[in-house]
């Protein structure tokens, strides 16, 4: 089963065999990008628009670059600044966007859902940077093809996330990803930050940091967004991180070569010590930002290819 | 002018089903046959072996005027409620501004009159503007027409204000209706909590907070005797003490919507708006044990908790969608799937549907018997169709039943002994 969709909207439709055909093609990106010899008639003639409905710095960069590594012609729109406070609805901008025929658009938005929404009523291809809660497709796809890279595997490994999952699209897309690719997956959070019925998720939950690193092969931590920090899901910024901030001691319960990740921006001393976050043995962080551009690259040509490919089909000239 | 109708199933909350005909006879029932020489009448109906029932009473119906009348008027809620064997809306008073003065009811009133082919009888706002602070005049809305009193999904919060307004309320005999959902918690929830809501990453309320709402308004119809209705009843867990409460005597009833006992929270699936109802749809056993309680009386009233939206306040991200469904055209159909699934009988389903939404506002409909109001639906109960949203009679068609297949048709709609039924 190849990989044929029209958009990346989430992990969770996806099949395992296209997950590793997304992260093969990333793979060769990466080393591409490795060389700087990345392929610029990839997505060539093409028109690609990130809108970005909240605000983002790193994947909308990533995105931009990743585009323009391949040709794409890209456009930034902040949304936050325009038309919604104009009153407009998210589909009368789909709607307008589309009239303009881009080629991909890539898309954040604050709501669980609005990018699928937002699908409907566009013939491009649509990629999903982050809905609400919901899902961040490609901030799955980076992490575990970080996590191939360094554990040469995908499979069968003991992977720990831990902080805000309640509130966190990334670790939701992680763990389907890491639960399709056939990994042991264990939740790590005070029971304010954990989502309800997540015993029903095939994974292994708890409240107790060391006790949950246990033995495990990766750590994730995730942000713990600012306006959440005090008082009303966690006491205090410095409880906190006595509790589950990731330090030397706590990791020391996993195995000694456990990777650790961070999606970022990080907040040092609150989620993640600042030393381990800088320790180029554990620390994989700069590599999931490089892993980053080449994993669009590869969700962008295999969209490119796929709406091309339809586009052939019923005769309109791409 | 008197009509019979014959060769019916008769489907009596109070006595069960029979065969036979129904003779009316200005605008009352003047006679039920079972046996025996059939009597002449001005005109003759033959029921072809379908069930003539009582017209339906569906308690808590939102005509959207005043204020937003492109969504729901009383001319096509009207026609909508005829065209679903609903002979009597009792209205919601959550419009643009709410009716909360003698003044707007008598608007309401009025264009109820003026447009609407089935009986409306209004309800009033429990307090001013819904606002949860100051009680309205019950005396003065009671006296222009008010059935009951309610400030429709706005809880209040202020548990003086709210004893107050019972203990004022009960003085008066006024029914007061309330939503049972514990305002704290529900907060910016948009569906129940649990595997659904974490999986489509939306916030979600307990199940519980319907419980611990239902707690809190007993424990201050203990305190003040007060005429009560909790507007739905849709998890397990609040059952038992709305059980307790009626054995101790409280004068308490209960009500459901009949998306609660036909849909469940997966129904949403790829956050689809025209399943965000209020309260959320709940998970699968909580469907099941509310069917359950309404077959068994516990749960008294069945409605459709109809609530016009149009497509501008549905087709929006799930979290900023409008809440609600319409739903004066499928209750009996929906209603139906109880029926056919074997959950409760007809008769059964006519008490929750038109008997006890009667008695609980003191009306003489929803019965079958000599003397009451010709209030009919004729309906077979067995015939299928897949319902198309763009054939509903409501100026909004948000219905989570497009698509759906459904068995059960009104075959005619009688007012007060005059047919309401549409010929289209």
């Amino acid at each position: 089963m190849t990989f044929r969709a029209r958009h990346l909207l989430g992990i969770e439709p996806l099949h395992p065999t296209e997950i590793t055909e997304l992260l093969d093609t990333a793979q060769r990106y990466a080393e591409l990008n490795r060389h700087g010899r990345a392929p610029r008639d990839v997505l060539a003639g093409l028109t690609q628009i990130n809108m970005f409905f909240e605000n983002s710095t790193r994947t909308q960069a990533s995105f931009e670059i990743a585009g323009k590594r391949l040709g794409a012609d890209v456009m930034n729109m902040a949304m936050q600044a325009s038309s919604l406070k104009k009153g407009e609805t998210l589909i009368d901008t789909a709607l307008t966007l589309n009239a303009m025929r881009p080629d991909l658009l890539v898309v954040r938005h604050p709501n669980s859902g609005a990018v699928d929404l937002l699908a409907q009523k566009v013939n491009c291809a649509v990629l999903n940077a982050g809905d609400g809660r919901h899902e961040h497709p490609t901030q799955a796809l980076l992490d575990a093809l970080t996590i191939r890279r360094a554990k040469g595997r995908l499979h069968r490994l003991s992977i720990a996330i831990c902080g805000d999952i309640a509130h966190s699209r990334v670790a939701r897309s992680n763990i389907m990803l890491l639960g399709k690719m056939e990994n042991r997956i264990r939740l790590i959070a005070p029971p304010t930050l954990m989502p309800s019925g997540v015993a029903e998720f095939g994974v292994e939950v708890f409240d107790d940091m060391e006790e949950g690193l246990k033995d495990v092969d990766v750590v994730m931590m995730l942000r713990l967004q600012k306006e959440r920090m005090d008082g009303g899901f966690i006491p205090s910024e410095r409880e906190y991180f006595h509790r589950y901030g990731l330090d030397a001691a706590k990791l020391a319960h996993a195995k000694p070569d456990a990777i650790v990740m961070h999606p970022g921006p990080m907040n040092r001393g609150v989620e993640i010590d600042g030393t381990i976050a800088d320790d180029i043995n554990r620390s994989v962080i700069q590599e999931q930002v490089e892993m980053g551009v080449a994993v669009r690259m590869a969700a962008m040509d295999l969209l490119a290819r796929n709406m091309r490919a339809a586009r052939d089909q019923t005769g309109v000239m791409a | 002018m008197s009509t019979l109708f014959t060769n019916a199933r008769l489907i009596d909350p109070e006595r069960g089903e029979t065969r036979g005909a129904l003779l009316v006879e200005a605008g009352r029932i003047k006679a039920v046959i079972e046996s025996g020489d059939l009597p002449q009448a001005a005109e003759v109906i033959d029921c072809r072996g379908h069930c003539l029932a009582p017209g339906i009473v569906d308690l808590g119906v939102k005509v959207s005027e005043p204020g937003e009348r492109h969504k729901e008027s009383f001319a096509s809620a009207g026609r909508a409620a005829a065209a679903g064997g609903v002979t009597t809306i009792v209205t919601r008073p959550d419009t643009l501004p709410a009716i909360d003065t003698p003044e707007t009811l008598e608007f309401v009133v009025r264009r109820a009159r003026e447009d609407s082919p089935v009986r409306v009888l209004p309800m009033a706002a429990l307090t001013k503007g819904r606002e949860g602070r100051e009680m309205t005049e019950i005396g003065f809305l009671k006296d222009a027409g008010a059935v009951a009193f309610t400030d429709c999904d706005r809880v209040v919060t202020d548990t003086k204000v709210f004893s107050r307004a019972l203990t004022y309320a009960r003085s008066l005999g006024a029914l007061v209706m309330a939503h049972v959902q514990e305002p704290g918690l529900s907060n910016g929830a948009v569906v129940t909590s649990g595997k659904f809501a974490s999986l489509r990453g939306l916030p979600g309320v307990s199940p519980m907070a319907e419980r611990m709402a239902l707690d809190r308004d007993i424990a201050l119809l203990e305190m003040t005797r007060a005429r009560y209705h909790a507007d739905q009843i849709t998890t397990a867990r609040a059952l038992p003490a709305l059980e307790r409460a009626k054995n101790n005597g409280l004068d308490i009833t209960a009500g459901v919507s009949v998306h609660h006992l036909t849909l469940n929270e997966f129904d949403v699936a790829d956050y689809r708006s025209f399943f965000k109802l209020k309260p959320p749809l709940r998970a699968e056993e909580d469907r099941v044990a509310v069917g359950e309680a309404l077959a068994s009386g516990l749960i008294d009233i069945l409605c459709s908790m109809h609530t016009p939206q149009d497509e501008e306040s549905k087709r929006l991200p799930f979290e900023e969608a409008a809440s609600g469904a319409v739903g004066l055209e499928t209750l009996l159909p929906a209603s139906m799937r109880l029926v056919h699934g074997g959950v409760i009988d007809l008769p059964g389903l006519f008490r929750a549907l038109s008997l006890n939404p009667s008695k609980r506002l003191g009306l003489e409909t929803g019965r079958l018997a000599k003397g009451a109001p010709a209030d009919l639906v004729w309906f077979d109960p067995d015939a299928p169709f897949v319902l198309d949203r763009a054939t509903l009679r409501s100026k909004s068609r948000n219905t989570p039943f497009d698509g759906a297949r459904l068995e059960g048709r009104v075959l005619g709609t009688w007012v007060a002994g005059r047919s309401v039924t549409e010929t289209r």
